[in-house]
């Protein structure tokens, strides 16, 4: 790597001559090197879809989750270092607390992704800070807003999205992302898209193992955000795996 | 206005919100009374828990087991009376934990001393008595007042009747102006007997004693409970 | 007179060379001690509740009076905490509400770590005594009596906890004037038909909210009642006691 050697890597406030920041660049790398992560905006809620990687056959089944509650109404899924996160949903956890000990309503999603990512940013200015090896979707739902759905990456920026991917697989997701019409698709049919997808983009080859999480809010849920139930859960699952299946017997085909 | 004066009536006041004080302890009743013996303790208490003339239920006794053969009988403001049992309890499990063994009856004693005291300017409004087997295997009975002052004695009253039941066991227990061929050491059924009706007593004329006496039969091989009614009313 | 009035040629001001002094502008004082709340200002009146075979039913009138003022006719007194526990409370409202909050909050924090775990009546009630005590040692108490009821190790749970932090658990509770009022009358009904079903219980409360409707002058017949079995927990309200004052006139002597 180019920044190797000059120097310039060696601080998150400093830029290299060229105006990079190598410490956010190599916080995005420690993104890149997570299971993949999606998140799906259709038109009454939002679907979460974690590819958590297993290294070994000795950690317990639902052992290290991504997905998170941040307030009745919200959820996060995040890829990445998972101390990390787990620091990003505190944060997350006590302004969600704090605006609605001051207001007595739920925090709106765009509120909260702002001060979350200002706070992210935050770690990008200082030579005594690392910054956060994590990439976040955080979704909520609420009567008046509808469903949002936002992404926070380590430099400290956020978007809004209709469909977004972190993670290793990300592009690839993106690509398979952008095939659905989510706009006018519901929840209980998109978390099997999700599921399809986490699927799809999974390395059979490179990470053997892997645990699929599915969390959703929206009308379904009554505004609240959740793990899917485990009906919903098992049918997508098996969607996900017989749509495999047939392609692949249709790539055998082929050959 | 003088003239509404003359015929009875009081100015009109305009009543702002009634204010009333406010007092960090109340009384809640209840009786307490231990009984040393030779090889055993025994200690009892009412069960009624009262405010004022209310009462506010018929079913708390105020004995509380703190280790293997120690038992504390507490009083007076059932607020700082739960407070000090939580502090008493968590005390003696800490001392479990680093000694690897139970605190004895005459180390809790000590120790309950020290916590009443730490609070000398704004006391537990608790009496306590503390009853249990000593380091020789000998019955022994502590009493304090609220601010950690203690003593061992053969016997002691605590609470609202305390007034009315230790006169009574200084004459049945400790045979206080009784002839010497009365003064023979007493068995566990003969104290359990006087404690019992030492309450049935107590229930006559104090308000806040009554319901039920709860007695605790104290040996080197644990507490027995036994349980009595009492006048309900 | 003549020379008085001219002296005072500024109304209300300083003196030449003295500082000035408005009114009322009095700065807290070192030496004095401070002062906290030490009397309610909109109250509620009394909180029953009673254990019967199967669960517990608690109930509070929706009456939030300043001082003799009826002021606010649809005040809500009792929280359902979660799917096992309610709480009543009587006394300040404002402290009512502050703790409430404080209440839902935990909650919410202990839906979002998703572990199975939540408040039992038990461990509220122990939370609460510890919060109330706590308060009246610091001389600055929540002026409330609170009543948790709720279902817990298959059977009902009742428990009062006032402003100084008596505490207890018993099989009938009243707080406020009801303590003399309506304490009778349940422990009366309770030793009569020591077996309870959901309907005697209800019809017991009913009762009792009546008689203190017509006794307490601080009390509305328009109240909320919260049943709690292992099915959880039911929040009537309002429910609406029908008063007969056929034989009020022949009360005579208090005109």
């Amino acid at each position: 790597m180019s920044s190797i050697g000059t120097g310039y890597d060696l601080s998150a406030s400093q830029f290299s001559p060229d105006g990079r920041v190598f410490q956010v660049e190599y916080a995005l790398k420690a993104v890149e090197n997570s299971g993949t992560a999606i998140g799906i905006r259709g038109k009454d809620g939002i679907v979460f879809g974690v590819e958590k990687l297993v290294t070994s056959k000795l950690y317990e089944t639902g052992a290290n989750k991504r997905i998170f509650n941040i307030d009745r109404h919200m959820g996060m899924a995040v890829a990445g270092l998972l101390a990390d996160a787990r620091q990003i949903v505190e944060t997350a956890r006590e302004e969600a607390s704090s605006y609605r000990s001051n207001y007595g309503s739920p925090i709106p999603l765009k509120h909260l992704t702002d001060k979350v990512s200002m706070y992210v940013h935050a770690h990008t200015l200082y030579s005594s800070v690392r910054p956060f090896g994590v990439s976040c979707l955080i979704g909520s739902y609420d009567a008046t807003d509808g469903p949002e759905m936002y992404v926070i990456d380590p430099s400290g920026v956020s978007f809004g999205y209709y469909g977004c991917a972190i993670g290793k697989a990300k592009q690839a997701a993106k690509t398979e992302i952008e095939k659905i019409k989510m706009k006018d698709m519901l929840c209980v049919d998109l978390v099997k898209e999700v599921a399809k997808i986490i699927y799809i983009v999974h390395d059979e080859v490179k990470d053997k193992n892997f645990e699929l999480e599915l969390s959703w809010v929206g009308e379904m849920t009554d505004g609240k955000h959740q793990l899917v139930p485990k009906n919903v859960f098992t049918d997508a699952e098996k969607y996900a795996k017989e749509s495999l299946e047939e392609s692949d017997d249709s790539d055998d085909e082929d050959l | 206005m003088e003239v509404l004066n003359n015929r009875g009536v009081e100015d009109y006041q305009t009543a702002g919100p009634k204010q009333s004080y406010f007092s960090p302890y109340s009384f809640n009743g209840g009786s307490i009374l231990a009984v040393a013996g030779e090889d055993f303790a025994v200690i009892a208490s009412d069960s009624r828990l009262s405010e004022g003339f209310s009462i506010h239920t018929r079913d708390q006794p105020k004995t509380y087991q703190l280790t293997q053969n120690t038992v504390v009988g507490a009083c007076g403001f059932h607020g700082d009376v739960l407070t000090l049992i939580k502090v008493l309890k968590a005390r003696i499990k800490m001392y479990l934990h680093e000694h690897n063994k139970d605190m004895s009856s005459t180390a809790v004693a000590a120790m309950l001393s020290t916590i009443l005291y730490y609070r000398r300017f704004f006391p537990y409004y608790v009496y306590n008595i503390v009853a249990g087997i000593d380091d020789e295997g000998k019955g022994c009975v502590f009493s304090f007042d609220p601010v950690g002052s203690y003593e061992r004695e053969p016997y002691r009253a605590g609470g609202s009747a305390s007034s009315m039941l230790q006169p009574l066991m200084d004459n049945q227990v400790g045979f206080k102006n009784l002839p010497k061929q009365a003064r023979v050491p007493l068995s566990k059924e003969e104290v359990v007997k006087k404690v019992r009706d030492g309450f049935i007593s107590a229930a006559e004329r104090d308000i806040y004693t009554g319901d039920e006496v709860v007695v605790n039969i104290i040996t080197k091989d644990g507490v027995e409970v036994e349980r009595f009614p009492l006048r309900k009313d | 007179m003549e020379a008085s009035l001219q002296m005072e040629f500024w109304r209300n001001g300083p003196q030449p060379g003295a500082l000035y002094n408005f009114p009322g502008s009095q700065i807290w004082n070192q030496n004095e001690p401070t002062k906290r709340t030490l009397y309610p200002s909109v109250t509620g009146t009394s909180v029953l509740g009673l254990k019967f075979n199967d669960g517990v039913v608690i109930a509070g009138d929706k009456l939030g009076s300043y001082g003799s003022m009826a002021r606010f006719r649809d005040l809500s007194r009792v929280l359902k905490v979660n799917d096992q526990v309610v709480v009543g409370a009587s006394g300040d409202y404002a402290d009512y509400q502050f703790l409430s909050e404080i209440i839902e909050q935990r909650v919410i924090e202990e839906e979002c770590l998703n572990d199975g775990f939540g408040y039992t009546p038990s461990s509220l009630f122990s939370w609460l005594t510890r919060v109330m005590y706590n308060r009246r040692s610091n001389i600055n108490p929540l002026w409330n009596t609170y009543v948790v009821a709720g279902w817990e190790n298959n059977a009902p749970f009742l428990g009062y906890v006032d402003k100084i932090g008596t505490a207890y658990q018993a099989p009938t509770i009243s707080s406020g004037y009801g303590a003399y009022i309506a304490q009778p009358l349940l422990r009366d009904a309770l030793e009569k038909k020591p077996n309870m079903n959901v309907k005697d219980a209800i019809e017991t409360i009913d009762r009792c909210m009546k008689v203190l409707y017509y006794r307490d002058a601080r009390s509305l017949n328009k109240y909320e009642l919260a049943i709690v079995t292992k099915d959880g927990v039911e929040i009537r309200s309002p429910v609406t006691s029908q008063p007969n004052w056929e034989i009020a006139h022949l009360i005579k002597g208090y005109e």
